[in-house]
C-alpha cells in the first residue's frame, strides 16, 4: 500500500482567504454572543444603568449587525470545501 | 365588534387555503415542476415554525412580566444560525448524506444504528413536545375565548375542552392527509413545507401589522414610542445574569435539538445552499417577529385594564381599540403559529415513534413469521405513522386537559425546551468526536432525562401535584442533596437555570467521561468517521437523491454480476410480465425481490442485499448484512485456498513427472553414449583380430611375422576378453548382484598379494610402504579389495610419468575408518578431470598407454561402494593420489 499522501503544510493565496473566511463563519456566533453577553454588566439599578430604550436598541443593533455579517459572509463562503481538517494553516 | 360565528368561518377559509395550498404543492412536486417550491425563501420560512403561538402571543406578556428577558429565545437561534457554517452545515450534509429521518435516526445511525438509543430519543422527544403541543392548544382556545368573551359569551370548562378537542382533531386530519401520503425515502412533505411557509408569512405579516398600529397608530410614532418605553411601569432589566445566559443557551440547543426543528431544517432540506440564505435571513425573520414585543407590551400595560393577561395583549389591544379587522388578523397569525408547529412535530414525533418504537416492537413480535413481504412493510409504517400521529395529538389533548390549562402550562415552554436540549451533548459530540461511543450516549442521555424529569418536569406541575411538598422541602427519604430544586445542598438558584445547568452539566460529564473508558463496535467506529469526516467523503452540491432505483442501474449492476445476456433475458422477461414488452420493466419493489434473489444466486445473498440496497437508496448496510457478506467472502476463500492446494498438488506430480521424463531421457542418452562406446570398445580389437587372421590365412609369411602376428591376435583377444570381463564385472556390480564373501585379513598381506598380480616385472616402479601400519585387520571381501588395490597399482606403473616413478602407500584411521592413501610423482590429473576419471569408458589424452578400456576405475569405485567404502581422487598433492576408505567394521551389505 502507498502511504497516504501528505497534504501541503501551507495553501495557495486563495485557498488561504477561503478558510480564513470560514474561521470567520465560526468566530461570528462568538462574537454575538459576546457582545449580548455585555447587558450583563450593566448596573441593575442606579444613575449609571442605560435608559430602558438604549436597552432595547443596544440588543436590535447586535442583532441587525449579526444579520449583515452573515449576510456578506454568506455570500463570500466557498460552495465546496476542502476536506475537513483544519491542520492546514 | 367581531361575529364569533364570523371568526369561525375565516378560521375554516383560512384552513381551507391551507389545504388548498398543501395540495397544490404536492401536485406540483408529484410532477417534478417544484422548483419554485424548493427556494431558499420556503425553506427560511418553514425555519419560522420555531416561533410559536407561545411565542406569538407569550413574548408580550413575557415582555410585560420580565422585561426583555423573552429576547433570549430568539437570541439562541440567531446565534445558532449566523454560526450555520460550525454545526447546522454539517447537520444538514450528515442528514442528506445518511439519508436521515429524525433527529432519534441521527443519533442511533451515528451510534452503531442502535435501536436503544433510538427509543430513548424518541421518548425525550415526546416527553418534551406533549407539554408544548398542550401549550398550542390552549393558546388557540384561549384566544377563541377572548373572541367569545368580548362578544359578551363567557366559556365555561366544557366549550374549552370542546374547541381543544375540534382543534386537535382537525390538525390530525390535516396531517394526516398531507403527512403520511407518501413514504418517501427521505422524508421529505412538500405540501406541508408550503402550508407552514404561507403561515409563517401570515403570523409575521399579523405580528408587524399590530405592531405598526401600536407604535404609530397608538402610540404616535417611533420616537414618542422610546420615550414610552422609557417611561413605561415596566423593569426590562431585572434577571439575573445567569438567567439571561442560561436562556440564550438552553434556546440555542433546543434550536438544534427540537424534533421539528430538526425536521425542516435538516429532513426537509432539499438543497444545502438554501441553508446559506437561512443564515441571515431567519434571523432576521426573528428580529421582525420580536420589534415590536416591547412596544406591545408597553403599549398594553398603559392602555389594558389592569389585571388583564398580558399573553393575550396582542389581541386585546387592537379589539379594545375596536380595531377588529386587526384582531382577526393577529387570531390567524396566532392560529397560524399554532397549527404549523403542532403539524410539524406531530409529523416529527410520529416518524420517531413508528421508525424507533412501533415498527420494531412489531417485528419483534411477528418474529416467527419471518420474511414479511416488502408491501407490508409499507402498510404497516402507514399505518403506525397515522396511529402515531393521532397518538401524540391526543397526548397533546390529554395534557392539555389534566393540566387545567392555567398559567402553569405557560411556564412550560422553557422547560420543554431544556428536555429537548438533553440530545445536545450525544448530537455534538457524534458529530465532531469520533470517540463518542453508544453506551456513553445511551448513559448521558438517561442522566440528563432523570435529571430534568426530577429538578424541571415533574416540580413543573407544583408542590405536591407529582412531588411532595415534603420532598420539595427535605427531598425523597430525607435525603437532602437530592432536593429537586436544589441538588447536591446547592440551593438558592433560579429552578429554571439549576435544571439546565445541572441536567446539561451531569449529562456532558457523563457522556464524555463513559466515552473515553468504554470502546466502540465497528459499525459505531465506520458510522463515527462517516459522521465526523462527512465533508471528506460527500460530494459538496450533491443535492440529487433517488427515493426508488432506476431499472437502468439495476440492469447495469445486473450485468457485471450475472453477466449480460442473462440479465436481460430477466429483465426481459419482467418487463413481459409488466405488460411492457420491449421496454424496460418498472423497479418494483416486487422485481427487485427477485432480481436480489437472482443475483443472490450469484455473489450471495448479502452482498446481493447490499448491492440492491445501495441502488434503491434503502437503508445502508447492516450489522447483519455485513456478517453474511464476511461469511460469503470466508466461505469463497476457503473454497479458493481448497482449489489453490489441489493445483499445488498437481503441479508438484506434473514436476515429478517431468524429473522423471528428464532422468529417463538423460538415461537413455547414456545408454546409447554407453552402446557406441562399447560397440567402439569392442571393435578396434576385432579390427585388429580380423586384419591379423586374414594375413595369417593368406600365408607366404615368415615365421617370424607368422609368430609376431598371432602374438597380436593372441594379445589383442585377451584384451577383448578383459574388456567383456570388465562389462560383465560393472555390469553384475552395478545391478547388485554380487555376492560378497567378507573374510578376514591382514592389509599387508593384500597389499603383497596385489603388487604381486600388478605385473610390475617389465616396470620399474618403486612401492613404498610402511609395514607398521599396515599390519591391521580388515573384514571384507578380500578379493574384490585386492583387485581395486591392483587397479590403483597397475595405473601409477601405467601412467606415472616421472623420472624414477614411485608409489607411496600410506596408511591412516579417521572417523571409525580405515584410510588407505596411493600416491605416486607424477604430475597427477587436471583438476576438471578428477571427476571423470570413474566414469565408464573415461581415458585421459594420452590413449597410447591405455591397456585397458577405461573401466577400471568405475569398476573401483562401484566395488568400494559395495564394500561401504569409497574411492575418491585427493585434491591438493603433487601426483595422482587416490583415496581407498573402509569401515573398521563393515556390515554386509545384502545384495
Amino acid at each position: 500500500m502507498k502511504p497516504p499522501a501528505k497534504p501541503p503544510v501551507f495553501l495557495e493565496r486563495a485557498s488561504y482567504r477561503q478558510r480564513r473566511l470560514g474561521d470567520a463563519g465560526r468566530f461570528l456566533p462568538v462574537l454575538g454572543a459576546v457582545l449580548w453577553l455585555i447587558p450583563l454588566l450593566w448596573a441593575s439599578d442606579g444613575p449609571e444603568t442605560p435608559s430602558k430604550a438604549g436597552m432595547v436598541t443596544y440588543i436590535f443593533v447586535i442583532w441587525l449587525v449579526l444579520i449583515g455579517l452573515a449576510a456578506v459572509l454568506s455570500r463570500l463562503l466557498p460552495d465546496t470545501d476542502q476536506p475537513s481538517d483544519d491542520t492546514r494553516r | 365588534m367581531v361575529s364569533f360565528n364570523i371568526l369561525i368561518l375565516v378560521s375554516l377559509s383560512y384552513v381551507a387555503v391551507l389545504f388548498w395550498v398543501a395540495f397544490l404543492a404536492e401536485r406540483r412536486a408529484a410532477t417534478g415542476r417544484a422548483n419554485w417550491l424548493r427556494s431558499p425563501v420556503i425553506y427560511t420560512l418553514s425555519l419560522s415554525i420555531y416561533c410559536t403561538a407561545w411565542t406569538f402571543y407569550g413574548a408580550v406578556g413575557y415582555a410585560a412580566r420580565s422585561g426583555l428577558e423573552f429576547v433570549t429565545i430568539y437570541l439562541g437561534p440567531t446565534l445558532v444560525m449566523v454560526g450555520w457554517w460550525w454545526v447546522l452545515r454539517r447537520l444538514v450534509r450528515i442528514g442528506r448524506a445518511q439519508r436521515i429521518t429524525s433527529i432519534a435516526d441521527l443519533i442511533s445511525s451515528r451510534f452503531g444504528k442502535s435501536r436503544l438509543l433510538g427509543v430513548i430519543v424518541t421518548l425525550i422527544a415526546v416527553v418534551a413536545a406533549t407539554p408544548y403541543i398542550a401549550l398550542q392548544i390552549q393558546s388557540v382556545t384561549l384566544s377563541l375565548a377572548v373572541f367569545a368573551e368580548h362578544e359578551g359569551a363567557f366559556w365555561t370548562d366544557g366549550d374549552f375542552a370542546r374547541a381543544a378537542m375540534w382543534f386537535a382533531g382537525g390538525l390530525a386530519v390535516f396531517t394526516i392527509l398531507f403527512g403520511t401520503r407518501n413514504l418517501d425515502a427521505n422524508e421529505r412533505h412538500h405540501g406541508i413545507v408550503m402550508a407552514i411557509a404561507v403561515e409563517a408569512v401570515v403570523k409575521l405579516f399579523a405580528l408587524v401589522a399590530v405592531g405598526v398600529f401600536v407604535v404609530w397608530g397608538l402610540g404616535g410614532g417611533a420616537a414618542q414610542m422610546m420615550a414610552r418605553i422609557d417611561a413605561a411601569n415596566l423593569d426590562l432589566w431585572d434577571q439575573s445574569g445567569s438567567r439571561w445566559v442560561g436562556l440564550i443557551f438552553v434556546s440555542a440547543a433546543a434550536f438544534i435539538c427540537l424534533p421539528r426543528m430538526f425536521q425542516v431544517m435538516v429532513v426537509e432540506n432539499d438543497d444545502e445552499s438554501h441553508l446559506r440564505v437561512a443564515s441571515w435571513a431567519f434571523p432576521a425573520y426573528l428580529l421582525a417577529m420580536s420589534l415590536f414585543v416591547v412596544p406591545i407590551a408597553v403599549m398594553g400595560l398603559e392602555l389594558m385594564p389592569a389585571g388583564s393577561n398580558p399573553d393575550l395583549f396582542v389581541l386585546t389591544l387592537p379589539l379594545s381599540q375596536g380595531a377588529n379587522g386587526l384582531a382577526m388578523l393577529s387570531f390567524l397569525g396566532g392560529f397560524s403559529s399554532a397549527t404549523s408547529m403542532v403539524i410539524v412535530a406531530t409529523i416529527a414525533l410520529a416518524t420517531m415513534v413508528s421508525n424507533h418504537i412501533v415498527v420494531p416492537l412489531w417485528f419483534a413480535l411477528q418474529d416467527d413469521q419471518q420474511g414479511a413481504l416488502p408491501g407490508d412493510v409499507r402498510q404497516l409504517t402507514l399505518l403506525a405513522r397515522r396511529l402515531s400521529i393521532a397518538g401524540v395529538l391526543a397526548l397533546g389533548f390529554i395534557y392539555y386537559r389534566l393540566s387545567g390549562g392555567g398559567t402553569a402550562l405557560a411556564a412550560i415552554g422553557l422547560i420543554s425546551f431544556a428536555g429537548s436540549a438533553q440530545v445536545l451533548p450525544a448530537l455534538i459530540g457524534g458529530i465532531f468526536w469520533r470517540g463518542a461511543t453508544r453506551p456513553a450516549a445511551a448513559a448521558g442521555l438517561l442522566t440528563g432525562l432523570v435529571v430534568w424529569l426530577w429538578t424541571m418536569f415533574l416540580p413543573s406541575f407544583g408542590p405536591g401535584a407529582v412531588i411532595p411538598a415534603a420532598v420539595f422541602a427535605d427531598g425523597p427519604f430525607g435525603i437532602g442533596w437530592l432536593r429537586p430544586e436544589a441538588l447536591f445542598g446547592i440551593g438558592g438558584i433560579d429552578p429554571l437555570v439549576h435544571g439546565i445547568l445541572w441536567s446539561m452539566l451531569l449529562n456532558a460529564v457523563v457522556f464524555v467521561g463513559v466515552s473515553l473508558v468504554t470502546f466502540p463496535s465497528p459499525l459505531e467506529r465506520l458510522q463515527g468517521a462517516q459522521f465526523v469526516n462527512v465533508f471528506d467523503h460527500s460530494a459538496g452540491t450533491r443535492t440529487w437523491s433517488r427515493p426508488v432505483a432506476d431499472a437502468e442501474d439495476l440492469l447495469l449492476m445486473s450485468q457485471r454480476i450475472i453477466g449480460r445476456t442473462e440479465a436481460q433475458r430477466i429483465f426481459a422477461r419482467e418487463a413481459a410480465r409488466q405488460g411492457t414488452p420491449g421496454r424496460l420493466p418498472k423497479a418494483t419493489p416486487d422485481f427487485i425481490a427477485r432480481l436480489e434473489r437472482e443475483l443472490g444466486g450469484s455473489v450471495g445473498a448479502a452482498t446481493a442485499h447490499a448491492m440492491i440496497g445501495q441502488l434503491t437508496g434503502g437503508s445502508g448496510v447492516s450489522v447483519e448484512d455485513l456478517i453474511a457478506v464476511a461469511d460469503e467472502a470466508a466461505q469463497i476463500l476457503e473454497y479458493s485456498n481448497r482449489l489453490e492446494a489441489k493445483s499445488a498438488e498437481q503441479e508438484a506430480t506434473a514436476r515429478a513427472l517431468r524429473d522423471a521424463n528428464a532422468k529417463l531421457t538423460a538415461l537413455s542418452i547414456q545408454k546409447d553414449a554407453f552402446l557406441s562406446q562399447i560397440s567402439h570398445e569392442l571393435r578396434t580389437p576385432m579390427t585388429s583380430i580380423r586384419s591379423f587372421s586374414e594375413i595369417l590365412r593368406d600365408g607366404g609369411l615368415s615365421a617370424e611375422d607368422h609368430s609376431r602376428y598371432a602374438g597380436i591376435i593372441l594379445d589383442e583377444s585377451i584384451r577383448l576378453s578383459r574388456l567383456l570381463d570388465d562389462l560383465l564385472d560393472l555390469s553384475v556390480l552395478e545391478n547388485g548382484q554380487v555376492v560378497l564373501r567378507p573374510q578376514t585379513g591382514r592389509l599387508s598381506a593384500l597389499l603383497d598379494r596385489a603388487i604381486a598380480a600388478a605385473g610390475l616385472h617389465e616396470r620399474n616402479l618403486t612401492i613404498l610402504r610402511d609395514r607398521d601400519a599396515e599390519d591391521i585387520e580388515i573384514t571384507a571381501d578380500l578379493d574384490r579389495l585386492v583387485q581395486v588395490f591392483i587397479n590403483l597399482i597397475s595405473n601409477a606403473a601405467k601412467y606415472c610419468d616421472a623420472k624414477n616413478p614411485a608409489l607411496t602407500i600410506r596408511i591412516s584411521r579417521a572417523k571409525g575408518q580405515h584410510r588407505i592413501d596411493f600416491l605416486d610423482n607424477g604430475i597427477g590429473i587436471a583438476a576438471q578431470n578428477q571427476e571423470l576419471i570413474f566414469e565408464k569408458f573415461s581415458r585421459l589424452a594420452d590413449e597410447s598407454k591405455a591397456g585397458g578400456a577405461g573401466l577400471g576405475l568405475a569398476i573401483c569405485r562401484e566395488i568400494m561402494r559395495r564394500l561401504q567404502g569409497d574411492i575418491i581422487y585427493l585434491r591438493g598433492t603433487s601426483g595422482t593420489a587416490f583415496r581407498v576408505t573402509l569401515p573398521m567394521v563393515s556390515e554386509p551389505v545384502a545384495s
